[in-house]
């Protein structure tokens, strides 16, 4: 096999187990962050941080009629609940068929679900389960009302990842879509959605 | 079988076409530049300095992070393995490049293979580091930056001056300016009210994300056991190209490896407070593989060495490879906030591009960079995995290449120093032979200092100046009392 060519991977490989021929001895990793939140009221924590990035809050399904009132061409996942949508006059698109990035632009808002929420940082997370659909559902429209059960907030970001699949495709959202990229200050609005509701309701109701 | 095959250095865009002191002039000279640097580092400092205090634990994660990122590296290569099983498991293509020409050219193939003659780009230091951009300009394909900063930067034809924010070095108005002369479809009547200039640029990138077939990004974390893709951005320029195009390819340096997705939760609380100073910022993506049905079903990951290898191979400078990119340690630095970015030559600037470009590249080669810094320590005590930079300074500041002339004047310095008798001898004769000058200067210029030595030590007062000995010693005045 003499003069056959290394493959890069070999190579980088063989390069990186050179460089560490030191022996570097195992490292423990101290974990002695908090896992678990102890905070009375992690609803009005996540409401704090929710509206400190912006984002408009509602509470109870009751406000979810009044707010689709105001919109007239609405995406949903396939599997939407049935009662979101009761007494919805406007325009329905189901992603069924996919609709495309341009029919998605053409929309006003999409509505759904989501999959676990962080109260520390106001950050809902969706992970293409029931009632979130894929990506480009949440993304393309410029208007995301997310319903969040009580039951789906946890405190703290460890206690979020131990409910989340990493195989899903995750989408991680705090607040609209925002930069920092003038003068360091946070404006809000730029590519992706430029209003974020949520809807609050309580899951022990 | 296989045999020894030595780490190598990186090529691309993190060497020094000057000297640091030589690139640091004009930019020092300029008083709009420092007065936006210090406006945007000031504003990004309070921020930081304000959520990292509201979180009781930050030590801890601080100390996780840092205990992770020195697991990584000494179990590299294994993660690596285990990261290509899982992520090619999951759907993805993982290519391995040695260098920045290497990766550029993988990208290259994979685009054209994509029939695609031009990309969306999600803000990548690993691409800016490879020159990406000119490498698919030459082979005809047009890359789109979709960052904001990075756009700004794009369309100014300037290169980055910052890690998180390229364009730091502009005001809102030098921005109107150039989205004005080079952004065709910018308003007329554009303002420079930042939002004004955020809503332009989503007007001018919207019909390109919608049609975009193939996108190129970094990554923020790619995650061993799971083979996950990490992206942490603000705008949603990010989300746009990692899900609507057919073709991601996504450009690693091999050090942004964690070992399984739990360590996520370490990573993802000191990120956004350090780099933004947000508690979270508005945006993280995570991808592993292909999901039938969602987002890209042509998804490359090209896991990239160009130096770190190098880095590796030395046991001091080897936590330069913890680096998450957050820019806090620029934000804190003196002399960046006086220099800017631009003077550091390499797309790493600042404290960490201070240890970390001339250990990509060999030290040989970017010999004035482990001297761009007053050791303060500043760049250490935010850093959130704990890079002891000053450490990793000075020992870099040894291996540099040193004039004969230092060399002379260091050795016989030294023979002095080792005898209290010869070092009370020199401070008497430099005392007596100064003295005159030191009272002539104090009258002419009320201190007892020289601004220009002649050469060779001309060097040393190019940028400071030279304290005459004081008319008597400490020592000598506690005697007289």
């Amino acid at each position: 096999m003499v003069g056959e060519a290394v493959s890069a991977r070999d190579e980088i490989l063989a390069r990186l187990r050179t460089a560490l021929a030191d022996s570097p001895p195992p490292v423990q990793v101290p974990r002695g962050y908090r896992r678990v939140d102890d905070r009375p009221d992690l609803i009005a924590t996540l409401v704090d941080r929710l509206e400190d990035y912006k984002a408009v809050v509602h509470h109870g399904i009751d406000a979810l009629p009044r707010l689709l009132s105001e919109v007239g061409r609405l995406a949903v996942p396939t599997d939407v609940p049935a009662d979101w949508l009761a007494g919805y006059a406007g325009e329905l698109h189901r992603d069924s068929p996919p609709l495309s990035p341009a029919a998605l632009d053409d929309l006003d808002a999409v509505l759904t679900g989501c999959a676990v929420v962080v109260a520390d940082t106001g950050t809902i997370i969706l992970d293409a389960g029931p009632a979130q659909g894929r990506r480009a559902l949440t993304l393309v429209p410029d208007r995301h009302i997310c319903v969040v059960r009580t039951d789906q907030v946890v405190g703290l970001l460890p206690e979020a990842l131990t409910r989340l699949d990493p195989r899903a495709p995750l989408t991680w959202i705090s607040g609209p879509s925002a930069t920092s990229d003038i003068e360091l200050n946070r404006v809000e609005g730029v590519h992706g959605p430029r209003r974020l509701e949520v809807v609050l309701i309580d899951s022990g109701a | 079988m296989s045999r020894p095959v030595a780490p190598a250095t990186g090529s691309g865009r993190i060497r020094t076409p000057l000297p640091f002191p030589t690139a640091a002039k004009p930019a020092v000279a300029d008083t709009q530049l420092r007065a936006n640097l210090h406006r945007a580092t000031r504003t990004i400092r309070a921020k930081r300095a304000r959520v990292v205090d509201e979180v009781p634990d930050w030590e801890a994660l601080r100390d996780a992070g840092a205990a992770i990122k020195a697991d990584v590296q000494r179990r590299l290569p294994e993660l690596l393995e285990q990261f290509e099983a899982s992520a090619t498991a999951a759907g993805a293509t993982v290519h391995w490049a040695r260098d920045a020409a290497e990766a550029c050219r993988i990208v290259v193939a994979l685009t054209q293979a994509a029939g695609a003659d031009e990309v969306v780009k999600v803000k990548s230091m690993a691409t800016q580091e490879i020159e990406l951009n000119e490498a698919l300009e030459a082979a005809g394909i047009a890359a789109y930056e979709t960052d904001l900063a990075e756009l700004i930067v794009q369309l100014g034809d300037d290169t980055p001056s910052h890690i998180l924010v390229p364009a730091i070095h502009y005001n809102r108005a030098q921005i109107r300016e150039i989205f004005q002369r080079r952004m065709a479809d910018a308003p007329a009547d554009l303002s420079d009210e930042p939002a004004a200039l955020a809503e332009a640029a989503r007007a001018h990138l919207r019909r390109r994300f919608l049609s975009a077939r193939v996108a190129v990004s970094g990554a923020n974390f790619a995650v061993a056991d799971t083979g996950t893709l990490v992206v942490v951005e603000s705008e949603g320029n990010g989300r746009m190209c990692l899900t609507l195009p057919e073709t991601l390819i996504s450009v690693v340096g091999v050090e942004k490896l964690l070992p399984t997705f739990t360590d996520l939760e370490v990573f993802l609380q000191l990120l956004p407070r350090s780099s933004t100073g947000e508690r979270m910022n508005p945006y993280t993506s995570m991808w592993t593989g292909v999901t039938p049905g969602d987002g890209p079903q042509d998804v490359h990951v090209v896991l990239v060495d160009n130096g770190r290898s190098a880095v590796l191979a030395d046991p001091v400078g080897r936590p330069a490879l913890s680096c998450i990119r957050c820019s806090a340690c620029l934000n804190v630095c003196p002399v960046y906030e006086r220099a800017g970015g631009h003077a550091y030559g390499s797309v790493y600037p600042g404290p960490i591009g201070a240890i970390l470009s001339p250990q990509l590249t060999g030290v040989a080669d970017n010999a004035s960079l482990p001297y761009a810094s007053t050791l303060c320590g500043a760049c250490y005590d935010v850093c959130p995995v704990k890079i002891n930079i000053p450490e990793i300074l000075v020992h870099l500041r040894q291996q540099a290449p040193h004039p004969p002339a230092e060399r002379a004047a260091m050795r016989v310095l030294s023979w002095v120093m080792r005898s209290p008798r010869r070092w009370a001898a020199a401070l008497r004769l430099a005392r007596v032979g100064a003295g005159p000058l030191g009272a002539y200067r104090e009258r002419r210029t009320g201190a007892r200092t020289l601004r220009r030595l002649p050469w060779p030590a001309s060097a040393w007062t190019r940028s400071r100046d030279l304290p005459l000995p004081a008319p008597q010693t400490f020592r000598e005045w506690w005697g007289k009392q």
